[in-house]
């Protein structure tokens, strides 16, 4: 018991957490990048094409792991926000402030492969059903975190109205999640989920697996760096982060 | 429920004495609806079409644009600091404000609603459903954008910010208020929407005041 709560403790340490995590964001940014182009290839070159869609199906390999990581990534600031709400632990806010723009890049890559592959099948690229509006929140989410933190001066104070507002906004991920399911849209329902069978063939299922495993260990990587960004530049008057800065400029 | 009352009293009576503020509401609510039709049109094709969808931007934009005073005068004066120290419950307190906040910001609106649907000729059958929606629909917005007050109290700027904060989490109730009122039109059943719109309502009322209250806590120490 004792370790664990030792480990919990020095997880809240901007200086362990820095110094832990360097070579966490090597093996994650080659596990990602290894994913993605072995699920990209498989996906973009050696999976058949589909019946009805053809080619443009295809577009699926990069839609859909960035919506399913951008609602993650939504859902993570909000335990995030809770644990700064009730623990108030420094490095909760340190990944809503790092996570916030990836999640907002995230959201805005899945909107455009939706158009992008809208335009072929749907035969326009934009429709204002409940999937496309909700994630249109979704972005307008990320962004008031963002516009939230820079409008508040003192960063305590902000990280924990920012929090608070993570938390608000976690209302929208249930009504993305099943927006296609209780409403009648043009989106097509999910084709793979935990309770039954994928509606989907295994050789188009596979490539789309790795593919979002890979973007998961990716993102995984590239949220660690900005915390590592975020953690130095909060502690930059500290002596430990001048020691880094002096042996760099060396 | 003392607390509910006391807040519910005194903010009421200080929103009636300041006559020119609570009428300010609306005021734009008319006015902004008179910019549409001026922007639109009065061709007597489109602006029945448009007209319940162009009615609850206004009410929404009305409730938005009133909510962003909620807190401020209190936390400017310190009334919101007792408010926070009194030792009953927040929630009751801040529900009591909100209520009052309602009956001088979105119950007029919803009130004046026939008249505002005449005068940019809306369908006549689209009234009572109208009025229902936005009897409905404007208490979530108020709670929302109490939400969005409490984290701006204190800042000295809410205005876009608050719209930023507030408009993607109005969106729900626009989509089933507006979309209630554009089904009558088509003569389709209204069940749906209003049913979601009372979920949302009762959502909100359990909610809302805890993150209100959480986010005024935290505003005290700006």
């Amino acid at each position: 018991m004792g370790s664990i709560k030792d480990v919990f403790h020095r997880m809240g340490s901007p200086r362990f957490f820095y110094n832990g995590s360097s070579l966490w964001v090597r093996g994650l940014y080659i596990g990602g990048t290894l994913g993605l182009i072995i699920g990209s290839f498989w996906g973009l070159v050696l999976a058949p094409p589909d019946k009805y869609q053809g080619d443009s199906f295809r577009i699926m390999y990069i839609h859909v792991p960035s919506a399913h990581l951008a609602e993650m990534v939504y859902f993570a600031c909000a335990m995030a926000g809770f644990v700064y709400v009730v623990w108030r632990m420094k490095m909760a806010d340190v990944f809503i402030a790092a996570a916030a723009p990836v999640g907002a890049i995230l959201t805005l890559l899945s909107l455009a492969s939706g158009i992008l592959w809208g335009m072929p099948t749907w035969g326009t690229g934009w429709v204002w059903d409940m999937r496309t509006t909700s994630v249109l929140v979704l972005l307008f989410l990320f962004f008031g975190l963002i516009a939230l933190r820079q409008a508040i001066p003192r960063p305590d104070r902000a990280a924990y109205s920012v929090a608070i507002l993570a938390l608000v906004g976690v209302v929208n991920i249930p009504i993305i999640k099943y927006s296609v399911e209780w409403f009648t849209t043009l989106h097509q329902p999910a084709s793979i989920t935990f309770a039954n069978e994928p509606t989907i063939e295994t050789s188009m299922l596979w490539p789309l697996l790795v593919n979002t495993i890979g973007l998961y260990i990716f993102i995984a990587g590239v949220i660690l760096a900005a915390m590592r960004v975020e953690v130095l530049k909060r502690e930059q008057a500290t002596e430990w982060v001048r020691d880094i800065t002096r042996s760099m400029q060396r | 429920m003392g607390n509910f009352g006391v807040q519910f009293r005194r903010d009421l009576l200080v929103a009636i004495r300041g006559r020119t503020e609570t009428a300010n509401p609306i005021a734009f609510f008319v006015l902004a609806l008179s910019l549409f039709v001026f922007a639109v049109g009065t061709d007597s094709e489109t602006l029945p079409r448009v007209a319940p969808g162009v009615v609850w931007v206004v009410a929404l934009f009305a409730a938005m644009l009133s909510t962003e005073n909620l807190f401020h005068r209190d936390h400017d004066d310190g009334s919101l600091e007792l408010m926070l120290l009194d030792s009953r419950p927040l929630f009751l307190g801040v529900l009591g404000k909100l209520l009052a906040h309602w009956c001088v910001s979105g119950l007029p609106v919803a009130i004046l609603s026939p008249l505002a649907a005449v005068f940019i000729n809306a369908p006549f059958e689209i009234i009572t459903i109208l009025v229902g929606t936005l009897l409905l629909g404007t208490p979530v917005l108020t709670l929302i954008g109490g939400i969005g007050a409490a984290l701006t109290a204190g800042l000295g700027r809410g205005g876009l910010l608050l719209a930023v904060l507030v408009m993607p989490l109005y969106i729900p109730v626009l989509i089933f208020g507006s979309g209630a009122c554009y089904r009558v039109l088509d003569g389709a059943t209204v069940t749906g929407p209003v049913l979601w719109l009372i979920a949302l309502l009762a959502g909100s009322i359990t909610l809302a005041p805890f993150a209100i209250g959480a986010a005024l806590r935290g505003s005290q120490e700006y």
